[in-house]
């Protein structure tokens, strides 16, 4: 039964894929050795570059995709919900957990550190973001050619679209997102 | 329970680049527009959302749909979250399996990747204001930047090891009081 074993494979990798998106792609190469015929492991770079390139959780887009190609939409859907599943349950019982939990002092201490490290990690995720959208290391490490380094038009558009932050505050983020869209295809980014 | 719905459903629709791209969005419709999360709850559902398996934005719609309304709260954000990326790649992998190498799709994406970054840059800066006031927060925060940036922790440890120093620390300045 296709979607039994469809809805195994990804609640396992749902339920042991820790840290975010990209860790879900170990586990799309061990899948696509254990069921060549739902999908190969050349199409997994495939449904990377697909699932980055539309909006949503990456983690997500792969699992539809894959899902799709295993079993059609009813695949896309098992494959999508078993991979959500256990985050779901599991959340569903900090949630309760920390409800309970919210007012004991050590729930409470935990926090003073939490807070400024995840800060810390998402600084680390803000540099990966300007790393790959603003600066072409590899090119500059293939030429060694300092110039190479910056995308100029990337960094103009960032700076750009700064100014206009800075004077509309209120601008709503989908806003941003279409500007860089239409930016991008006009000049050919 | 329909504006939890549609708040996720954009979300999900226009997040690029997985979960802290998500931060500004969730930002803009949680905490400012509907008012119903702080900031500091948000962040906190990052961190747990961090360190518990899973897709850290699935997590956090989770978490903040759990607040609001209970079970069913936290069944439609994720399913809302989840949603439009359903119906996108469903329809990719039918029809455009060669979506991504279109170059009006790669030009776009170029663009959209700078907006993100403006975008998240923006967010990063408020969380430094907040979040950066005591001694003890600006040094977790770098060790915790040193960790991962130098050393290439992984984000749990990291988490963990930041729970523990919190705990420490909360004992030891109730100690000397």
């Amino acid at each position: 039964m296709i979607y039994l074993e469809l809805f195994l494979s990804f609640f396992k990798t749902g339920l042991f894929a820790i840290g975010g998106g990209l860790a879900t792609l170990p586990f799309l190469y061990e899948i696509a050795a254990s069921h060549p015929d739902w999908f190969t492991a050349e199409m997994v770079a495939d449904m990377l570059a697909v699932s980055e390139s539309t909006p949503g959780p990456i983690g997500v887009n792969m699992a539809t995709y894959a899902g799709y190609s295993a079993a059609g939409v009813t695949g896309a859907v098992t494959a999508t919900l078993s991979l959500v599943l256990p985050s779901f349950l599991i959340i569903l019982l900090v949630a309760g957990f920390m409800a309970k939990f919210r007012e004991n002092r050590f729930v409470d201490d935990a926090f003073l550190g939490l807070r400024p490290a995840v800060v810390a990690l998402i600084s680390v995720a803000f540099l990966e973001v300007l790393k790959t959208s603003l600066f072409h290391v590899e090119s500059f490490l293939a030429s060694k050619n300092f110039a190479a380094l910056f995308d100029i038009p990337s960094i103009l558009l960032f700076a750009a679209l700064l100014c206009v932050s800075h004077f509309f505050k209120k601008l709503h983020p989908i806003v941003f997102v279409l500007l860089g869209a239409l930016v991008g295809i006009i000049f050919k980014f | 329970m329909w504006n939890l719905f549609v708040a996720f459903f954009k979300i999900g629709l226009f997040t690029f680049g997985g979960g802290y791209a998500m931060l500004p969005m969730i930002q803009r419709e949680i905490v400012e527009k509907q008012k119903v999360c702080t900031e500091e709850e948000v962040l906190d559902y990052y961190a747990i959302g961090q360190c518990t398996p899973g897709v850290i934005a699935v997590n956090v719609a989770t978490f903040v749909g759990y607040k609001l309304k209970g079970f069913w709260g936290g069944a439609v954000a994720t399913f809302a979250v989840i949603l439009p990326s359903l119906l996108i790649i469903t329809v990719i992998a039918a029809c455009l399996s060669s979506f991504s190498s279109y170059p009006a799709v790669q030009h776009a994406l170029a663009g959209i990747r700078v907006a993100v970054a403006v975008l998240v840059f923006r967010t990063v800066c408020q969380l430094y204001k907040k979040n950066l006031r005591s001694f003890f927060a600006a040094l977790v925060f770098l060790l915790a930047l040193i960790f991962s940036l130098v050393f290439n922790v992984r984000s749990v440890y990291i988490v963990v090891g930041a729970i523990v120093a919190g705990i420490l620390f909360g004992t030891v300045r109730r100690a000397k009081k």
